[in-house]
């Protein structure tokens, strides 16, 4: 008997709802991307809309043509996502690596002093101060890295890559050969292992990329400012303004300085447009992260 | 003579094994100790009078009045019945979106289009909460916004001042929150789907089931367990809120704080606002979620390791 599959009024329902859903998920980025090639005077006519009522290429002229400031935060951007995921990455497999060990004796108390930090915190407080007062990060390029560089959910990823994609076979002809821990590890261990590499990598990538708790805690100075931390300081500088009507009047010099809205969106873009280019590739390894990422501790 | 040397030499290679797998977990040890075990150290703050230029240790102590402090602050009941109702929000409204949507995309055949719908409807996690605070103020912004601009005048309404009324605000956060992580939170669903035994289908098939019986009566028990463990993990982070939702989609307005105010956003404003008094209310605040969080997520894990214990964290 030939199975017919036919297509009925309620699956086809479901595309319809799935198309309405990825529609809410897309159109609120599109309004973003709209506003930023729109000019000043379609926007003062026609407010923000989905599709640019007047196209203009101003805004992402103006940050071409950008101060000191667009340029030193994007660098301190790019500074602090590839040192910092690389930091992170090493960290986390070096780690990681004799936990997955089983002839390592004490993998037990090491892979718990890891997960105790994600039961118990300090606290914003402790956090903050022992930072601040013990570790003098505050207006450091080290406040943007190293708080983030030991994730221990990172780590139990990794140790479960390890303990189930890495033969002990593997391990034991490289104890053979008599390469010592270190080779069996980057030659051996980590070639076999580059999606769980991947995978951590690309959660650094996104986090320090998208960071802007940390320069809002410890950063002051504008020149360590990140592009997250620069969108957010600009809205937060308007918003003071708006809320202090009498403050507006009386300085005009603060407000030229703020880029207009077109060019806020087109900022936003700028921070924005890496990810949206780069994450379908890497959608699947984030996936398979996820999925492996529930599990015991 | 023989075996005497090979002893020393064994004993030898094990400690060289040993000192290098040691040494690899050095960065990670010391980081660590620096970023999580000395600030749990420092959670002691709490009963301390802050001095400013003192060390942690340095500070005089005084006993639990930073707490009287905070419980007889007018916010704190505020903030805690924010936080709570946020989260319970998030939770059961979550489970009920989650486990849909994980079987909306399970039920579509086409692989191809289902990974595509699943692309897009994960996107959005991937954006910060700055710039989800630009898309927010490109639906809000008072003047040129496209709420005020588009939609309150086909209902023939006067344009909001979105960011000085606090009373829609519980409604956009939901939204907002739920925007960017059903997708993220679906898979963790879907998976689950994806493991249950396809016999149980075919035999449902041959004794006449149709789509919603097969869901209602396979998927959905299927997942029960599932779904009790994720709703126990959750509710053990009832005194956690997510800062960026709070504080940047808000833009930390001020005239917002009834309905938005939360216990992470009212202990970062207090340490903003610095001296004695300010740091005392926020390190005591910051204790009592650490603490309550504590207490809370081994409740929970020792109710989760009853019902199902490969499923318990620890």
């Amino acid at each position: 008997m030939a199975k017919v599959k036919k297509i009925s009024i309620s699956y086809i329902l479901l595309h319809i709802c799935m198309l309405i859903l990825t529609l809410i998920c897309l159109l609120p980025v599109i309004l973003v991307i709209s506003i930023s090639f729109t000019t000043e005077s379609g926007i003062v006519n026609n407010g923000y809309t989905f599709f640019p009522s007047e196209f203009g290429l101003e805004a992402y002229k103006y940050i071409a043509t950008a101060k000191d400031t667009i340029i030193d935060a994007y660098k301190i951007t790019i500074f602090t996502t590839i040192v910092g995921t690389i930091i992170t990455t090493l960290t986390v497999s070096l780690y990681a690596y004799p936990l997955s060990r089983k002839d390592f004796k004490y993998r037990k108390f090491f892979t718990f002093y890891q997960f105790f930090t994600m039961l118990f915190s300090g606290g914003l407080v402790a956090w903050y101060m022992v930072c601040t007062t013990v570790l003098h990060l505050s207006n450091s390029v080290w406040a943007l890295i190293l708080p983030m560089a030991n994730n221990a959910w990172y780590i139990m990823i990794m140790r479960t890559f390890f303990s189930t994609s890495v033969p002990d076979a593997i391990i034991e002809s490289g104890k053979l050969d008599g390469a010592s821990e270190y080779r069996i590890l980057f030659q051996l261990v980590l070639p076999i292992s580059l999606p769980g590499i991947a995978t951590i990598a690309l959660f650094a990538t996104l986090a320090y990329w998208n960071d802007w708790y940390h320069p809002l805690m410890f950063v002051t100075e504008p020149k360590l400012y990140t592009l997250q931390f620069l969108l957010q300081n600009m809205i937060a500088k308007i918003q003071q303004l708006s809320e202090n009507q009498t403050y507006i009047d009386n300085s005009g010099a603060l407000l030229s300085n703020i880029p207009s809205e077109g060019a806020r969106m087109a900022l936003c873009m700028v921070a924005l447009g890496p990810i949206l280019v780069v994450y379908p590739f890497f959608q699947k390894y984030f996936i398979q992260g996820l999925t492996v990422g529930s599990i015991k501790g | 003579m023989n075996s005497t040397t090979n002893i020393r030499g064994n004993l030898k290679s094990e400690l060289a094994k040993n000192v290098s797998l040691f040494s690899m977990l050095v960065p990670g040890f010391i980081l660590a100790f620096l970023f999580s075990y000395l600030p749990m150290f420092g959670i002691v703050i709490a009963f301390k009078k802050y001095q400013i230029g003192k060390s942690i240790w340095e500070m005089p102590w005084t006993g639990l009045k930073n707490f009287e402090f905070l419980f007889t602050s007018s916010n704190t009941p505020i903030f805690i019945r924010n936080t709570i109702l946020y989260n319970l929000v998030f939770i059961f409204v979550g489970l009920v979106l989650n486990v849909g949507l994980a079987i909306m995309l399970s039920e579509i055949r086409e692989k191809i289009i289902s990974k595509t719908y699943q692309t897009i409807i994960l996107m959005p996690h991937f954006l910060s909460y700055v710039i989800i605070s630009y898309i927010v103020l490109a639906f809000l912004n008072v003047e040129h916004g496209y709420i005020n601009t588009h939609i309150m005048p086909l209902f023939g309404k006067e344009a909001v001042n979105w960011y000085a009324n606090p009373k829609p605000w519980p409604f956009i956060l939901i939204l907002v929150h739920f925007w960017k992580s059903i997708g993220y939170n679906s898979i963790v669903y879907l998976a689950a789907i994806a493991g249950i035994d396809t016999e149980l289908y075919e035999a449902a098939e041959i004794d006449g089931a149709n789509k919603w019986q097969k869901i209602t009566n396979i998927t959905i028990p299927s997942l029960k367990t599932l779904m009790i463990i994720m709703t126990i993990l959750a509710v053990g982070k009832i005194f956690s809120a997510d800062f960026g939702l709070f504080y940047q989609t808000t833009m930390d307005s001020g005239a917002l704080y009834p309905t938005t105010l939360v216990i992470n956003t009212y202990t970062y404003n207090m340490l903003g606002q610095g001296g004695a008094t300010g740091i005392g209310l926020a390190s005591a605040a910051s204790f009592f979620q650490s603490v309550m969080g504590f207490i809370l997520v081994l409740t929970t894990n020792y109710i989760v390791n009853k019902i199902d214990s490969e499923s318990a964290m620890f």
